[in-house]
């Protein structure tokens, strides 16, 4: 049994019985709400939650806060260098912000202090039950949940909590997508995901192949580059690698001074184009592919680094894996390489197997939901998930903001239904918006937003409830 | 409802994300009290041309006596913190929220005279526990046109961007032993001329989050805010003002400072962590 290593709030005290439709108990938890995951989007959930006036129970498996940020989570996939790629102004909280004398990007050890400190500053621990998991979320009669869990690890009973309102926070960046290629099973040399890989020692004096240019993908071929005895470097396409500073300021904050000015989006590809043209300049000549898309139409690339160690040599770009052999892989163009090791880098794919895939209107049964804002469930209004945005920026104040709305839209159903069954309208007509320009057809693309799309639609739709 | 609430909700920051404010040496006193009481926490903002001083006088440590941890803080460019002669009221304000964050609970801001204003500003970026103004100048030309009849002379350069004086007698009452008048008068400083100049032009504040409760007072008899100007400000926030007569502008430093901050400390045991006003 995981032994907490926080102090979490007490067992529940158990109110009304009511019975599960199979006949087991449930505690009524009257009006509060729960909240899945103690990961940045669960804890602003938690405080917006509260901060409204509601009861919250909020679940978490690991022992501890942060979700993706805490290094000493199994599933954690942050390692060891892990930096933000989004500048402090927009990766923190709107109504917390970071001391302003930390760097632009700062390391992830500093991001899991600061998700202590608002956890601590708001008082949230005291609703969190740690080493808990969430297994089960069914609905029930008048738009409420019954919740199911028990201890991480399946130890000790189950048990099953009736809640007026659920809040899906359980992130979408643990769970490894791994691609299937032909021989990889008779491959000799090390295989890993990179959510295993958390340190650049274990590159070191290896020969090394990285598959995938996300921003995993990119820092680990940097690390290789400086740790391996060789790295190649696999991309099925060409992408735009930005540098983290252009024009001397965190390269988010230039392009948001253009957004302030209601720089179309072609204009601002145009100029993003020049710009890299006359500073990366012309990648191909290093043997990386030419961008088959146009920038921010894949999930922005930040890395200084990656173009400088491919111009030291340090790192081979090459294409596509066709296959694996026992002591070699075999690459699309027919070359064949030697790696002793491979990380896939290849993103992560989303999971909730606590639910009915049917209910978030993922019919196939793929992790892909079909929401409204990324967030609002047609026909069930009193569900919510936060977090499931892959933007073009920070996800804290897009979770924040989420979290606000849920809870607004709460309170309206009970004091202006009306207000709250025409926003119900809303998200049946919306479900399945897209918030960004044109983007490549791929699984990482599915919650892909542009922060300044997504967060006026919010905007409108928070003014469009109130009513304002 | 109130007419702040009605202002709408910005989310969109983009100018403020594309030009965060540099960081300063910032200036915090502080007062604790011996035992934690679980009483709430309180960080004041002075007014222009004041600085933490203006509180480590008398309220700091009244407070922390009566079990509340109390802390001030210097705007960029007044009392001990780093110079700032460009700082604007957004500035300001970060200075406010960037202090209030790094506390160890949810604070209660106070802001005085313009460091009312500041508070109002730092309100709607962080969700305050609750919120007390006091003497608030909550800016704009009525603020100027009242300054102007009764301090022509340290008004008016203030418009050319010189420096606002105000006098011993605007700020304190007779009561106060004129030694001490001066003393306090010789530290006064000046704020940056932006955000003087913001004063009477600049944007209302955005609505608060986390709507705090928020506490009016000050003097009828404070010859910088007219009565008129409390009520005013009281009824932004849905209240009426306390008042106390015979006081100057500068509740926390005149004769009789005791009974403004025990008004306010009484509030906040009354009062309800957060009200749950619909
Ligand atoms: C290497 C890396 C770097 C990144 N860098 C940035 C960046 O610079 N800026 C940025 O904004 N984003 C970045 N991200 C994206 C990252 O996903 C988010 O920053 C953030 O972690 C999302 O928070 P979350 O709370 O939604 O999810 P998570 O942090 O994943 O938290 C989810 C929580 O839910 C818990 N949970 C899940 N299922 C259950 C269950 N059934 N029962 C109970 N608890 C459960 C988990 O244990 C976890 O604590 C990065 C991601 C990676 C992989
Ligand atoms: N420093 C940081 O702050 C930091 C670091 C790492 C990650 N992150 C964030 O974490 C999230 C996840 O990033 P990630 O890099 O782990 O994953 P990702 O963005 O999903 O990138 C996956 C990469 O693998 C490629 N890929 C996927 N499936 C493939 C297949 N079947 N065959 C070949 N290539 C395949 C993708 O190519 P396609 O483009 O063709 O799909 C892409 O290049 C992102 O939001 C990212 O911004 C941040």
């Amino acid at each position: 049994m995981p032994t907490p290593t926080e102090h979490g709030r007490p067992d529940p005290e158990t109110t009304t019985l009511a019975r599960s439709r199979d006949g087991r108990p449930v505690s009524d938890r009257g009006d509060t709400v729960c909240v899945i995951g103690a990961g940045a989007s669960g804890l602003t959930a938690v405080k917006n939650l509260a901060e409204h006036g509601f009861g919250v129970d909020c679940y978490e498996r690991e022992t501890g806060i942060g979700g993706a940020w805490n290094w000493r989570h199994d599933r954690s996939p942050v390692y060891a260098s892990t930096h933000l790629i989004s500048s402090r102004p927009f990766t923190q909280f709107p109504d917390f912000p970071m001391p302003d004398d930390w760097p632009d990007y700062p390391h992830h050890s500093q991001l899991l202090s600061y998700f202590e400190r608002y956890a601590d500053h708001f008082d949230l621990r005291r609703h969190i039950w740690f080493g808990t998991e969430v297994v089960r979320v069914e609905p029930v009669e008048d738009d409420r949940w019954d919740v199911t869990t028990r201890s991480t690890g399946g130890y000790g009973p189950e048990r099953t909590s009736r809640y007026a309102a659920v809040v899906i926070a359980n992130g979408h960046n643990w769970s490894p997508k791994l691609p299937r290629y032909e021989g990889l099973e008779q491959f000799r040399g090390e295989v890993m995901h990179a959510s295993s890989y958390k340190d650049p020692a274990q590159l070191r004096g290896k020969r090394v192949l990285v598959v995938g240019a996300g921003n995993t993908g990119c820092d680990i071929a940097v690390e290789a580059a400086q740790q391996a005895s060789h790295c190649w470097h696999s991309t099925r396409r060409g992408y735009w690698y930005a540098p983290k500073y252009v024009f001397g300021r965190p390269a988010d904050q230039v392009n948001d001074t253009l957004l302030a000015l209601r720089v179309p989006l072609r204009v601002r590809q145009w100029l993003y184009h020049r710009t890299l043209r006359l500073t990366v300049g012309d990648l191909t000549r290093f043997g990386l592919p030419k961008p088959d898309h146009r920038v921010y139409e894949t999930h922005p690339i930040a890395n200084s680094q990656l173009v400088y160690h491919v111009g030291h040599g340090a790192i081979t770009p090459v294409p596509d894996v066709g296959r694996f052999h026992a002591h070699s892989v075999e690459l699309a163009d027919g070359r064949q390489i030697d790696p002793e090791m491979v990380v896939f880098a290849t993103g992560y794919l989303p999971r909730f197997e606590f639910l009915d895939a049917k209910i978030l209107g993922d019919d196939e049964g793929v992790g892909r939901p079909r929401l409204w804002l990324n967030a609002f469930v047609p026909d069930h209004p009193t569900l919510a998930v936060a977090g499931l945005v892959q933007p073009d920026s920070g996800v804290f104040t897009l979770s924040h903001w989420q979290a606000v709305l849920f809870a607004r839209l709460l309170r309206l159903r009970t004091t202006r239904p009306e207000r709250a069954a025409a926003f119900a309208n809303r998200v049946r007509a919306g479900a399945g918006e897209r918030y960004s320009g044109q983007v490549k057809d791929s699984t990482r693309h599915w919650f892909e937003v542009g922060h300044a799309d997504y967060l006026r639609a919010l905007e409108r739709a928070l003014r469009d409830l109130e009513g304002k | 409802m109130s007419e702040r609430t009605i202002e709408r909700v910005r989310i969109m920051r983009s100018w403020e994300w594309a030009r965060p404010v540099r960081p300063v040496r910032r200036e915090v006193l502080s007062a604790t009290p011996e035992l934690e009481e679980g009483q709430p926490l309180l960080l004041f903002v002075p007014g222009f041309g004041h600085g933490a001083w203006a509180y480590a006088e008398h309220w700091l440590g009244h407070a922390a006596e009566r079990g509340f941890p109390a802390y001030a803080v210097s705007p960029r460019g007044h009392g001990g913190s780093g110079p700032a002669p460009e700082a604007n009221l957004r500035a300001y304000a970060h200075d406010v929220v960037q202090v209030a964050a790094g506390l160890p609970r949810q604070a209660v801001l106070v802001g005085h005279g313009a460091g009312a204003l500041v508070v109002a500003h730092a309100l709607a970026r962080y969700p305050a526990r609750a919120a007390v103004l006091v003497a608030p100048v909550l800016g704009g030309w009525a603020t100027f046109g009242a300054a102007l009849r009764r301090n022509p002379l340290g008004t008016l350069p203030a418009v050319f961007g010189g420096r606002l004086r105000l006098s011993r007698r605007q700020l304190f009452s007779r009561e106060l032993p004129d030694a001490d008048a001066r003393r306090h008068a010789a530290r006064l400083g000046r704020a940056a001329r932006r955000a003087q100049w913001q004063l009477l032009t600049g944007a209302d504040p955005e609505p608060a989050v986390g709507r705090p409760p928020v506490l009016v007072l000050g003097s009828p008899d404070d010859r910088v805010v007219p009565s008129s100007a409390l009520t005013r400000a009281a009824r932004r926030y849905g209240s009426a003002p306390l008042l106390f007569p015979g006081m100057g502008h500068d509740l926390m430093l005149d004769a009789r400072w005791r009974e403004p901050i025990d008004a306010i400390l009484d509030w906040l045991v009354k009062h309800p962590a957060r009200d749950d006003r619909g």
